[in-house]
């Protein structure tokens, strides 16, 4: 018998991927969520039918929405991360030792258990001390809080689902306010190829420059996404990605990677041309 | 009630089946509509979908005929009643305007008076200019700080029939498009105690029939006719309403009343869609309305927790002119932040993409309802927290919406009719309008027919320009003109 799971990139591209096994599959009060061995890429998580991530690839992802920011900005001490039930970007987080609290915002508690069982290595550091965790919808989380983040990670769903909110201007502005006068807000920022996720990511963009004074995106590779090809946003109050990004300071917490290096940080702000055009014609 | 062949309940949705039924009998249409279920007009099956033109049918003995209903249209009718607790329901086509313009149609013959608050719809008044009626008003009080116009009180009316003993019929906003109710049980008392005929426009009132601890619904209240427009909060397509009567209401006037206006051809996508909302209200509407109040007053304590705005309810009742209060209305007072209403309603759609109900000079209403869910409303409070946070300025130097008491010359027909002559508004004092000017949304006319036109008026309507609203009503699209009797 021949299983795959299929997604579709593009009302007329599908990606399909072989299935060893399908573990896990529950409809929560938001979401399907699926969990199922592959062959080529591990234990896999789909949440509405949309790869969240595969244990072959999300080190791409979880490294470069989290060092990057964290290169950057010299003293990050109060995190906020949005979505990431999974917990892969926390892994990456507690790597840093001067991070004094993160609170982690999920909608949907039943992803946060389901990756308990299913993918322990994963949500290994869902229970480090330092790690607050509230299921709540972030925009009401996030306007009850004023000055009080350095970092705000928003590892969100794509933009056609429940986590449509986290798009908006109100969501960007909301997390303007949150951060201190030096905050940086990162957020995943979908792909540019496709059409319909490009106009996705231009609205984004175009929010996020009208509400931060800096605004860059930066890409990685990442094969279970649409067309292979990610990009994140990068928004700031004081510090520029690359003006006040110290690889010399970084280097020094001797953290290893398998993805992320002080000269890919600068490479990915890096952007092919046609996406450059697309980013100017909303900034 | 004619007595039907079938034994009906509320499980079942008459015309709804029947089209099903058509739909499989693969009937060869050689009569109208000429798109002939769709393979005439690729383009629009491709935009509309194959499975509604195919039901956009005309009338035929399967099908009945909304003119002359005896088959599933009148058991469609039939069941409608039954879920209002109404003696009769019309299904309505031409939208809640048609079952307004009904009421006062069946109720008013030219010369006739009707008393009624000023905040009424504008279709009220046309309805006047169509018959003839005269309109005696009721001052609605206003809310000194909201400044939008109220219900009316029991004295007003008291007095109004006491003077016009003459007229033939009330007609009571249930409740006002911000969801306030005037007490209506003691107006159709006073109102049938003369003699007089009390009608409600219930267009905001759908969710009062099936809702838990709603206010008093018309036909519950002994309201002899009432214009209820399911598309709003019943969730039915746009333009199908309905129009319910008591049992002291002659249904078969009322059906030669509405055949008048009424076209010919009858829409079945807005029947079936009414046919199928009446079905989910009457089995599900109790917890459907439970769960819009629930996001409603959530919305409210945290529009109220952000600081500046005003997210108003219940809290207002004093027993009189506002008696009651509709919980499923989201309306804020936006004036603390500085900002007039219309400016907000514009800053949400422009920079937030959220499009709002309507925003007048004072304040904003969200129009929340069985299609929300809990995350848009976490979008709507966030925008406007943030709107305060980028916007909020002193609120000194806006203006707060007064009543303009109408000096009412000539009836609306009279003066739609007269000889007149156009004139710039800023040379119109003193003149009498033969038109209407308002503000769309909310269709309350602040300038009608047979009025006199004062400096406050035209005041009001200049402030209401510059802040934004969009201004309807006269000949003249730019509404720079207005015509007055010569």
């Amino acid at each position: 018998m021949e299983l795959w799971f299929s997604e579709f990139h593009a009302p007329d591209v599908k990606h399909s991927i072989r299935v060893d096994r399908h573990l896990y599959s529950e409809k929560s009060d938001f979401q399907q969520i699926d969990i199922f061995d592959t062959p080529e890429f591990g234990r896999v998580l789909a949440l509405n039918g949309n790869v969240m991530l595969t244990e072959r690839d999300e080190f791409i992802y979880d490294e470069m929405i989290t060092h990057v920011p964290m290169s950057v900005h010299p003293h990050i001490k109060d995190v906020l991360v949005i979505g990431a039930g999974d917990g892969g970007v926390l892994k990456e987080l507690t790597r840093y030792e001067s991070i004094e609290r993160i609170d982690l915002v999920e909608m949907d508690p039943q992803v946060v258990n389901a990756c308990r069982i299913f993918l322990p290595e994963n949500a290994s550091r869902l229970d480090d001390p330092r790690v607050h965790i509230f299921f709540d919808n972030a925009l009401r989380f996030i306007r009850r809080c004023t000055d009080q983040y350095d970092l705000i990670i928003v590892d969100s769903n794509d933009p056609f689902g429940p986590s449509e909110g986290y798009f908006s201007r109100e969501f960007y502005g909301i997390c303007y306010n949150a951060l201190h006068e030096d905050g940086i807000m990162v957020n995943q920022q979908g792909s540019p190829f496709y059409k319909h996720d490009a106009d996705a990511m231009k609205r984004s963009h175009k929010h996020i420059v009208n509400t931060f004074p800096i605004s860059r995106v930066y890409q990685a590779h990442i094969p279970t996404y649409a067309a292979g090809y990610w990009l994140f946003g990068f928004a700031s109050k004081r510090y520029h990605p690359i003006e006040d990004f110290d690889p010399e300071r970084w280097k020094k917490l001797h953290l290893e990677t398998k993805y992320y290096t002080t000269k890919l940080h600068i490479g990915s702000f890096y952007l092919p041309a046609y996406l450059e055009k697309m980013l100017e014609e909303v900034e | 009630m004619e007595q039907r062949k079938r034994k009906l309940d509320q499980t079942q949705a008459p015309i709804y089946e029947a089209l099903n039924t058509f739909r499989e009998m693969r009937v060869v249409p050689f009569d109208v509509p000429g798109h002939k279920h769709g393979k005439g007009n690729p383009e629009l099956t491709a935009f509309l979908g194959e499975k509604c033109v195919s039901i956009d049918v005309n009338s035929m003995k399967p099908l009945d005929n909304l003119c002359h209903p005896v088959s599933v249209i009148g058991e469609a009718e039939d069941l409608a009643a039954e879920a209002f607790g109404a003696a009769h329901a019309f299904l309505m086509v031409g939208g809640t305007t048609s079952s307004v313009q009904t009421m006062v149609l069946t109720a008013c013959k030219r010369g006739d008076k009707i008393i009624m608050p000023r905040n009424v719809h504008k279709s009220v008044i046309n309805a006047l200019v169509l018959c003839g009626a005269v309109p005696i008003y009721v001052n609605p009080e206003v809310h000194r700080g909201l400044g939008i116009s109220l219900g009316m009180r029991r004295e007003s009316v008291e007095a109004a029939i006491k003077a016009h003993p003459d007229a033939v019929a009330v007609l009571v906003n249930n409740p006002t498009y911000y969801g306030v109710c005037s007490d209506l049980s003691a107006i159709v008392e006073m109102a049938h105690a003369a003699g007089m005929l009390c009608l409600a426009d219930e267009a905001h009132g759908t969710h009062f029939y099936f809702g838990e601890g709603m206010p008093l619904s018309a036909m519950r209240a002994g309201a002899d006719m009432a214009a209820v427009s399911m598309h709003k909060s019943g969730g039915s397509l746009t333009q199908s309403s309905l129009l319910l009567t008591g049992p002291n209401v002659n249904a078969g006037y009322v059906r030669q009343i509405i055949n008048l206006t009424q076209t010919t051809s009858g829409s079945y996508l807005l029947m079936s869609s009414l046919d199928i909302s009446r079905r989910n209200l009457a089995l599900r509407g109790r917890q459907v309305f439970a769960r819009v109040v629930a996001m409603a007053n959530y919305a409210r304590e945290e529009i109220n927790a952000i600081g500046g705005y005003y997210a108003f309810g219940k809290e207002l009742c004093d027993g009189n002119c506002i008696f009651d209060f509709d919980p499923t209305k989201l309306s804020v007072h936006t004036r603390e932040i500085g900002l007039a209403g219309i400016e907000v309603y514009d800053i949400l759609r422009d920079e937030y993409g959220i499009q709002i109900e309507f925003g007048d000079i004072g304040n904003i209403l969200a129009y929340l309802s069985m299609g929300d869910r809990p995350q848009e409303l976490e979008r709507l409070v966030s925008a406007l927290a943030e709107i305060r946070r980028r916007y909020q300025k002193d609120s000194k130097g806006l203006l707060s919406q007064e009543y303009i008491d109408p000096v009412v010359v000539m009836s609306p027909q009279e003066a739609f009719y007269a000889n007149k002559k156009s004139v710039p508004l800023a040379n119109s004092i003193g003149e009498v309008s033969s038109e209407f000017v308002m503000c769309y949304p909310p269709g309350i006319p602040i300038l009608a027919p047979g009025e006199r036109i004062t400096k406050d008026i035209l005041d009001y309507i200049e402030y209401a320009r510059v802040k934004g609203c969009s201004l309807t009503g006269s000949e003249d699209l730019s509404v720079r003109n207005i015509n007055v009797l010569a």
